[in-house]
C-alpha cells in the first residue's frame, strides 16, 4: 500500500464521516457545515485525478456560491424548531440505501478497468486543455448551458418576487 | 497510482448516504442539500473515468453538472422561500395542497 492509498483512504473516512453528518446531523447549519466540508474533500480528491481546473471550480462555485445561497436561506427563514424524526420511514429508508449501496458496491469491485490507465500527459486537466475542449468539442452544450442559466435567474426572481399584499404577513 | 474501483466504492457509498437524507428527512433545505451530495458523489465517478480512460469528455461532463446543480440550487430555494411564506413550515409532509 503505498503513500498515495493511504492519503486517498484518509480523505475516503472523513468524506464518509461528513457526509453522514450532513445527513445525520439536527441542525439545519451543522449540515450546512459538513456539506462544505464534504465538498472541501471532494474537491482534493479532483485536484489528486488530475483535475485541478474542475478541483478549483469545485471550491469556487460549490462550497462559495451555492453554499453562500443555503446559508443565506438557512439565515432568513430560521428553522429553529428542530424536526421530529418520521420514525415510520426511518427504517424503510435506511434498509432501501443499504440495499442500494450493497447493489451499487459490487458492482464497481467487480468492474474491470481494463487495460493500464492512459499514461496521461503533464497538461491532461489543465485549464488549456478544458478550455479547448469545452469551446470545441462541446460548444453547442455550453451554449445550452447558458441558456439554462438565464432561465435559472429569471425563474428566481419570479418565484421569490413578493406579491402585492396578496401573500398577507409575508 | 490507487486503483479505479477505489473510487467507484466511495462514490457508491456518498450517493448511498444522499438517497437516504433525501428519504428520511423532513427539512426541505436538508432534502436539496442530500440531493447536492448526490450530485458530487456522481461528479467523482465522472473524474475518476476521465483520469483512467486520460478523456477530457468527464471533466466537461462535471462541468455541466456544476452549471445544472447551480441552476437546480438556486430555483430550489427559492421554491422553499415561496412555501415558507404560504405554510410557515419547511415539513413536506404538511404540503398537501394538491393531495386528494
Amino acid at each position: 500500500m503505498n503513500a498515495a492509498t493511504v492519503i486517498f483512504l484518509i480523505l475516503a473516512t472523513l468524506l464518509v464521516i461528513s457526509s453522514l453528518m450532513v445527513v445525520f446531523l439536527r441542525r439545519v447549519v451543522h449540515c450546512a457545515m459538513a456539506l462544505v466540508t464534504a465538498l472541501l474533500l471532494i474537491a482534493i480528491l479532483f485536484i489528486s485525478l488530475q483535475a485541478p481546473m474542475v478541483g478549483v471550480l469545485q471550491v469556487m462555485v460549490y462550497a462559495g456560491a451555492i453554499m453562500v445561497l443555503f446559508l443565506f436561506v438557512i439565515m432568513f427563514l430560521n428553522p429553529g424548531v428542530l424536526e421530529q424524526p418520521s420514525v415510520a420511514w426511518w427504517g424503510l429508508a435506511v434498509v432501501l440505501s443499504v440495499l442500494l449501496g450493497a447493489f451499487l458496491v459490487p458492482l464497481f469491485s467487480q468492474y474491470e478497468p481494463g487495460d493500464n490507465p492512459v499514461t496521461s500527459t503533464e497538461l491532461f486537466g489543465s485549464p488549456d486543455v478544458l478550455a479547448k475542449s469545452l469551446f470545441g468539442e462541446f460548444v453547442l452544450p455550453f451554449e445550452i448551458a447558458s441558456v439554462l442559466l438565464l432561465v435559472a435567474i429569471i425563474g428566481a426572481v419570479v418565484l421569490a418576487k413578493r406579491e402585492h399584499g396578496s401573500d398577507g404577513a409575508a | 497510482m490507487v486503483p479505479l474501483n477505489y473510487y467507484l466504492i466511495l462514490s457508491a457509498i456518498v450517493f448511498s448516504i444522499g438517497v437516504v437524507g433525501v428519504l428520511i428527512r423532513r427539512n426541505l433545505i436538508v432534502v436539496l442539500m442530500s440531493i447536492e451530495l448526490m450530485l458530487n458523489a456522481v461528479n467523482l465517478t465522472f473524474i475518476a473515468f476521465a483520469r483512467h480512460l486520460g478523456s477530457m469528455a468527464g471533466q466537461v461532463a462535471v462541468f455541466f453538472v456544476m452549471a445544472v446543480a447551480a441552476a437546480e440550487a438556486v430555483i430550489g430555494l427559492a421554491i422553499i422561500i415561496s412555501v415558507f411564506r404560504q405554510t410557515r413550515t419547511l415539513d413536506p409532509q404538511n404540503m398537501q395542497l394538491l393531495k386528494w
